[in-house]
């Protein structure tokens, strides 16, 4: 009978710290928040890539950013999870796909917001909105390859044999190869890529590597992303790098235009916060941002682009919807089956 | 016999505990059946899955297999040996787990891109697991009572016969547990096979989540984890056998007449030639980054915040981990009964789980039940203590087994009733080993990322999350500051469980 007390005891001393631990913690729920203070944004982005953006945005606004960092994937999952309980307003995602996982979740932007940008780089269901682009080059190395192909058929032959270099678990990587799938279909692309690892390419860890790799005449050619050579002559002076950018033909998937966008969730508790942000994005000052920190395109109809690239709207990046970029396990499965992704 | 008693309250305290490692699986019926029993069984007979799941073996079972022949040296080496400087010698073999296994690969890889693959990732999981061999043997070793290696000596036996034929026998239970441990880690683990290539069972969870955004199939998929787990933990209690009492050993051991120069060289290097991988590669590389150029200074505040945080976060987890594993623990040593010892095989079964499923676990059912706490500490070291509830019950089980029966019965029949026993006979024998499992835990709670990266508060930063936010930018000299810092926070507690560990039995 005693124990029996003692146990209860102790239960009850358990539960009184875990209460403690929580009360400590439950006085921001008590707080109402307005419409207008305050914006929860979860964001596949870093934080090291924006949080001076969201500040930029709080300093124009008024409006405090609760940033949420991660991986698109996981945050796509971790949306899926909570489901309308979710506390996030905002998802703003470094690729497509993984806004086109989360749709269901999202609301419908207002036209003002879907017609800024042009009409492939927005959710056909009008969910999400692309905010800037990463085009994918060819980066080449002038002396070894004066002639670089533009596209990607042209890698395959086999005077390039053991000459390209590309990061295999690089998300851009990946997204073009689904793109691949979404195009040509499975079968066209794993002969495309059957044909691809039979000309030996080689395997670095990052995309950074493969541009620095180009640079120094290890490989001749590299698939990349495009600003990673601006960000090389950035750090270093145009004189310092020999590698260039070669861009892809038109409507060549090799120059698929990867999208970072962003999602109003449709259970979001500040709606107006969430919408003000959406347009600070889209926003000029947005489009600086971008421009000098990361070197993107900027998805916004009539900006101005980075310098030192070619005319965006001349590039006609290949014609797909997104959103199917989100069955990239499935690419992740074929790229194994072809010896391109693990050893 | 052991077992003295029944008790139904500390049982029902127990089994509470044991049902709160068990949360992920009701997250994980519930969503592997959210589409249908058809949707479940597609996901689950993939040929890909039965390749996967076979390549996670192999590698789960050569990691334990170089675990337990690692594990049972070191230890040899630290209590039987003969060689000086036993404390030290157990701090600087425990040091591994003062590194988490996505550091150490991160590594390896900047030192040889050449070792990914299997190579690597059974180095590296090697080196992290280890110590769970280690430590539970080196305590068993310690108290083994020499009359018997005497009497085969003197019936002619060699050292390593007797090795062989009389100590090994007596080390089948701490080598067991270790072992158990060490198979549900490296079936569990990615962090460590993602940075070197080498594709096993885990990716294709992790896949599910970050490229599929298909919840449905990760949690079908880690299902099997949980049945894997389920039939490790039964092998473990087959091996294991039915408790049987140690016998306290009474005679204290008397260190073995001097070494040949030789024998202490060969065991010297050998020695050596498991700490430079294990600790030295990952140690010298990351001092190594501090010397990297870095486009950004080193923002001391920040480090500091976030060891403090880290070190706030372990510790919290430690305690509450160790109230839950009391009652757990107690009753599979002291508890009569059919149902003793099942708590204890329940909070294995969740603990094949990578950590993101415990995560979204944790977040699915946190969300649902007690919203007001998501996304606030008391969730994140929830979901923490799930995970390591294990650990630290197979310490405290360990401990509780060294105090002997006799003597709790005899302060019974003085007249102290069971709590002032347990408090004043059984708790200070035990004591030791008890914080040895609170160090072991707070140690793992300071290196875990997955759940912290999905639980934590908006905002809060652990040096784990800033490792792996640096880490995935490349920016190594960024990483550092935070890397040693985690070594150095790691390294207290590992040095408790070295001492602690190496403490002579019988020493109060």
């Amino acid at each position: 009978m005693k124990s029996f007390r003692r146990s209860l005891a102790a239960v009850a001393a358990l539960s009184l710290l875990v209460t403690a631990c929580g009360s400590s913690d439950s006085s921001s729920d008590t707080t109402v928040a307005t419409d207008d203070t305050t914006v929860t944004v979860y964001s596949g982005r870093s934080e090291e890539l924006v949080k001076e953006l969201f500040d930029q945005f709080t300093a124009e606004t008024g409006i405090s950013v609760d940033a949420r960092y991660g991986d698109s994937g996981e945050m796509a999952a971790l949306l899926l999870t909570e489901g309308s309980a979710s506390p996030a307003d905002v998802f703003f995602s470094q690729d497509a796909g993984a806004l086109g996982a989360v749709e269901g979740n999202l609301a419908s932007l207002p036209d003002s917001t879907l017609s800024a940008v042009e009409a492939k780089y927005a959710a056909t269901s009008g969910k999400w909105v692309g905010v800037t682009g990463r085009v994918r080059v060819v980066v080449y190395n002038p002396t070894l390859a004066p002639t670089p192909p533009n596209t990607i058929d042209g890698l395959l032959d086999s005077k390039w044999s053991g000459k390209i270099g590309f990061a295999p678990t690089n998300a851009s990587w990946q997204s073009f190869v689904t793109a691949l799938r979404v195009l040509r279909g499975e079968d066209g692309a794993e002969k495309w890529l059957t044909a691809f690892a039979k000309n030996k390419p080689v395997a670095y860890e990052k995309n950074g590597a493969v541009r620095d790799a180009v640079n120094a005449g290890e490989v001749a050619l590299g698939l990349v992303n495009h600003y990673y050579l601006l960000e090389k002559i950035a750090a270093e002076g145009a004189d310092k790098v020999v590698a260039k950018n070669q861009f892809m033909a038109s409507a060549d998937v090799g120059g698929l235009v990867n999208v970072a966008g962003v999602g109003i969730l449709a259970n979001a508790k500040h709606k107006t916060a969430a919408q003000k942000f959406v347009d600070f994005l889209q926003s000029e000052k947005a489009a600086e941002y971008f421009r000098t920190k990361t070197y993107e395109y900027i998805l916004a109809t009539g900006a101005a682009q980075p310098d030192g690239l070619p005319d965006f709207a001349t590039l006609n990046s290949p014609s797909i919807d997104l959103s199917d970029l989100k069955s990239l396990d499935v690419t992740q499965e074929l790229l194994q089956k072809v010896g391109l992704l693990t050893k | 016999m052991q077992r003295t008693r029944h008790s139904a309250p500390v049982l029902g305290l127990a089994f509470v505990a044991a049902f709160v490692s068990l949360v992920p699986l009701w997250y994980l019926v519930t969503q592997s059946l959210s589409q249908g029993l058809h949707t479940f069984s597609e996901e689950l007979f993939q040929q890909r899955t039965l390749t996967l799941l076979w390549r996670s073996s192999i590698l789960a079972g050569s990691v334990t297999v170089a675990s337990v022949v690692i594990g049972i040296f070191t230890a040899w080496v630290t209590t039987m040996s003969g060689l000086r400087g036993r404390t030290f010698l157990t701090i600087a073999f425990s040091l591994p787990l003062a590194i988490p296994s996505y550091l150490a690969a991160f590594a390896w890889v900047s030192w040889l891109p050449s070792i990914t693959g299997f190579a690597g990732a059974f180095i590296v999981l090697t080196a992290a697991c280890y110590p769970y061999v280690m430590l539970p043997v080196s305590a068993a070793m310690a108290r083994l009572n020499p009359v018997h290696e005497d009497v085969a000596r003197t019936m002619g036996r060699n050292s390593a016969q007797i090795f062989r034929e009389v100590v090994l026998p007596q080390l089948r239970r701490p080598i067991a547990s270790g072992a158990l441990l060490v198979a549900l880690y490296a079936l569990s683990d990615f962090g460590a096979v993602a940075a070197m290539r080498h594709e096993v069972f885990t990716w294709v969870i992790y896949g599910a989540y970050r490229a599929g955004f298909n919840p449905t199939r990760a949690a079908t998929l880690s299902l099997v984890l949980v049945v894997a787990a389920f039939a490790l933990t039964f092998a473990e209690s087959l091996v294991r056998g039915k408790d049987a009492g140690q016998a306290r050993n009474s005679a204290a051991r008397t260190r073995r007449k001097n070494r040949s120069l030789r024998s202490r060289l060969t065991i010297i290097t050998l020695s050596i030639s498991i700490l430079a991988p294990a600790i030295g590669v990952p140690v010298v590389m990351i001092v190594g980054w501090l010397n990297r150029t870095s486009t950004r200074g080193i923002d001391w505040t920040s480090v500091w915040t976030t060891t403090a945080q880290s070190f706030v976060n372990g510790s919290a987890t430690a305690i509450v981990t160790l109230l839950l594993s009391l009652p757990v623990a107690w009753c599979a040593v002291r508890l009569r009964g059919r149902f003793a010892a099942f708590p204890e095989r329940l909070t294995y079964i969740t603990h094949a789980l990578p950590g993101i499923v415990v995560a979204i676990s944790v977040v699915y059912v946190g969300i649902r039940v007690v919203r007001p706490w998501y996304q606030e500490l008391p969730l994140l070291i929830f979901g923490q203590v799930i995970i390591f509830l294990p650990v630290m019950v197979a310490s405290i089980r360990a401990a509780l087994e060294k105090t002997p029966v006799s003597l709790e019965e005899v302060a019974q029949s003085l007249g102290t009733n069971s709590w002032r026993t347990l408090l004043r006979v059984t708790l200070p024998i035990a004591l030791p080993g008890i914080m040895a499992g609170s160090a072991l835990t707070m140690l793992a709670a300071v290196k875990e990322l997955p759940v912290t990266l999905l639980l934590r508060p908006t905002g809060m930063n652990t040096l784990s999350t800033r490792i792996w936010d640096f880490s995935t930018i490349s920016d190594y000299a960024a990483v550092a500051p935070y890397a040693l810092s985690m070594l150095i926070v790691a390294a207290l507690p590992t040095a408790l469980l070295g001492t602690l560990s190496a403490m002579k039995d019988g020493e109060s």
